[in-house]
């Protein structure tokens, strides 16, 4: 055979070699944590407390996620879609336009172990609220922030000009044409942008260690809705652990006989969350669009 | 300044209206845009004061920082075994990452028919998304174990490592630089391609000395971004590298990071003692890197825009 047919045949395998090799270590890390929590993954150990003793549970940790996630989405969304309408339907090439993209750009770069530290000594210290729920996220809306505005940008831009032109011609005003004619069309691109930054802040533990605390929360009593009762389960100014930072705490702990039970479970509780956030923007991202388009 | 935000040095048209500058919804939303600026400059101003107390408060002389002496009982703040280890691991990291991720972008872009592109896009975003915890977890657990039994037979003594932690952090920046790349595949132009194939070359030729050429710039992007993501990341490497504070000479060495460093002694260190004020030098410096890191990919953006 001609060498450079050859190469060419030897290539193609080759890349669809390594297709394979990545796609089979996605399966296998999936299947790995499935398997690992064999077990241990029940009702009860999503429910119930941490234990000295036992297995125990993850119940308020997965609380505390998915508060941590409710709160810090509150903090963003709003900022989030005005700031991104800025961007795309107000901003025209000035220096103030320049910094805003730069420092949005900075921001995602930032290590998040660094605005941990940051948010550590602004929403901890500074502040003197100690290790809050607040704190941690405060510091999470730090890079999630400019991550919403990007993509919530992205989302605007991607209307077509026509649809403005039609609403404008109309006699409508700016931001008349803004809320009823472009977020309604951009609205399966806000979902993605949504969910996929729930993911992320999900997931996030590096910036929480510093500012939201280590504490292992037992005995939440959820008939307390006294928001301001740092024992209620509802207050932003508890000590918050989640359940990616639990991961962490309890390996450089090394207490218990159990943590590879727990570890194992716990990650693969958050590998299903994450499956489940990608699923869930792609099916809504995929129903709005029918709903709003007919495509 | 504020004016700056009205004038538009590409106008068409005509000069704003009062009515124009007085818009509420306007304003509101540049207030919302305007936050990030704050943000990061709230950010910068307390990592940097934060960061420069060692040498004031402490009075540690700035170039001691530089030694390879890490100390704090005996108030030796030499921070390059961190420094050092931390452009190791993530050296490697993109070394080992790099031909992989690029190999799958050209697979993805050029020669994976549909059903396998729809198969691994969504694989790729998954694989973003798992979180850095479960990554470090995964190394400790199945990776250091397997290093520390089955590479004895040829003479390696691999555990906790450079080697590990390299190899974790590869895993996690593949679809970053991955994905990337893709999008700087596929913004090459389709008439290249054929001009190139109608030449008469495999389409190995066309990928190896066009497109790969012709895509250079953004590649380079991706694997600077993915880089700085390697070098940001901290629980992961905090697992699996060993955390030994010694200048890496050995992938088989346990070493240690800046993110790593911190992650283990902030909760342990008081306040404004010079040892948490050495880790708060420590986080300025990761975050002049990511400055670096920020300036390296707005330089290949204009460069890609310019060719």
């Amino acid at each position: 055979m001609n060498r450079s047919l050859l190469a060419d045949r030897i290539a193609t395998i080759t890349l669809w070699a390594i297709a394979l090799f990545v796609v089979a270590l996605l399966a296998g890390i999936i299947i790995h944590f499935l398997w690992a929590s064999i077990g241990t993954l029940s009702i009860d150990f999503l429910t119930s407390d941490p234990s000295d003793f036992g297995v125990g549970g993850i119940g308020p940790l997965l609380w505390n996620s998915v508060y941590m996630l409710v709160l810090t989405l509150i903090l963003t969304v709003p900022l989030g879609i005005l700031g991104g309408i800025y961007m795309a339907e107000y901003a025209r090439p000035s220096r103030i336009t320049n910094t805003i993209r730069f420092c949005q750009e900075l921001i995602s770069s930032v290590p998040s172990i660094v605005v941990g530290l940051f948010g550590l000594a602004l929403f901890v210290n500074a502040t003197g609220w100690g290790f809050t729920a607040m704190a941690g996220a405060l510091a999470l809306t730090v890079f999630n922030l400019p991550l919403m505005a990007r993509l919530v940008e992205q989302a605007i831009r991607a209307v077509p000009d026509d649809e403005r032109q039609a609403s404008l011609a109309l006699g409508a005003s700016k931001w008349t044409t803004i809320t009823h004619v472009v977020l309604p069309i951009a609205i399966p691109g806000l979902v993605t942008a949504v969910i996929l930054s729930a993911g992320r802040i999900f997931g996030e533990a590096a910036a929480l260690i510093f500012t939201a605390g280590l504490a292992t929360p037992t005995n939440y009593d959820f008939s307390n809705l006294n928001i301001f009762d740092s024992r209620s389960p509802w207050s932003p100014f508890r000590s918050t652990t989640t359940l990616a930072v639990y991961i962490w705490k309890i390996n450089s702990e090394g207490l218990g006989s159990f943590v590879r039970e727990i570890a194992d479970a716990s990650a693969a509780v958050l590998v299903i969350m994450v499956l489940f956030f990608n699923l869930a923007a792609r099916a809504f991202g995929r129903f709005l669009q029918y709903r709003t388009s007919g495509v | 300044m504020s004016t700056a935000v009205f004038t538009d040095r590409q106008a068409i048209s005509r000069p704003s209206t009062l009515r124009e500058r007085l818009d509420l919804s306007r304003r509101m939303t540049f207030i919302a845009a305007i936050v990030v600026v704050l943000l990061v400059g709230l950010l910068l101003s307390f990592i940097a004061w934060n960061g420069i107390q060692l040498f004031i408060r402490a009075s540690v002389p700035l170039l001691s920082i530089l030694s390879p002496d890490w100390a704090p009982s005996t108030d030796q703040f030499g921070i390059l075994p961190f420094i050092l280890g931390t452009i190791g691991v993530m050296v490697v990291a993109a070394i080992i990452a790099t031909p992989l991720s690029v190999g799958l972008a050209l697979f993805i872009a050029e020669v994976a028919p549909t059903w396998a592109r729809n198969i691994i896009r969504p694989a790729m975003e998954i694989f973003v998304g798992i979180p850095s915890v479960v990554y470090g977890w995964l190394g400790l657990t199945i990776l250091v174990p397997f290093l520390r039994t089955n590479f004895n037979v040829v003479g390696f003594n691999l555990g906790f490592s450079w080697f590990a932690g390299s190899l974790v952090l590869a895993l996690m920046v593949l679809p970053t630089i991955a994905s990337i790349s893709y999008d700087a595949l596929i913004a090459v132009p389709g008439d290249l391609r054929q001009a190139s194939l109608a030449l008469g070359t495999t389409r190995w030729q066309t990928l190896r000395h066009m497109l790969l050429r012709a895509a250079s710039t953004g590649i380079m992007t991706a694997v600077v971004l993915g880089m700085m993501r390697a070098a940001g990341e901290a629980l992961a490497v905090q697992m699996v590298i060993g955390n030994r504070p010694v200048v890496p000479t050995s992938l088989t060495q346990p070493i240690t990071t800046l993110t790593s460093q911190i992650t283990l002694d902030m909760g342990n260190t008081v306040g404004g003692s010079a040892w948490n004020d050495a880790l708060w030098t420590m986080g300025l410096v990761l975050l002049v890197m990511s400055l670096g890191f920020v300036s390296l990919v707005r330089y290949l953006g204009r460069r890609s825009q310019l060719s």
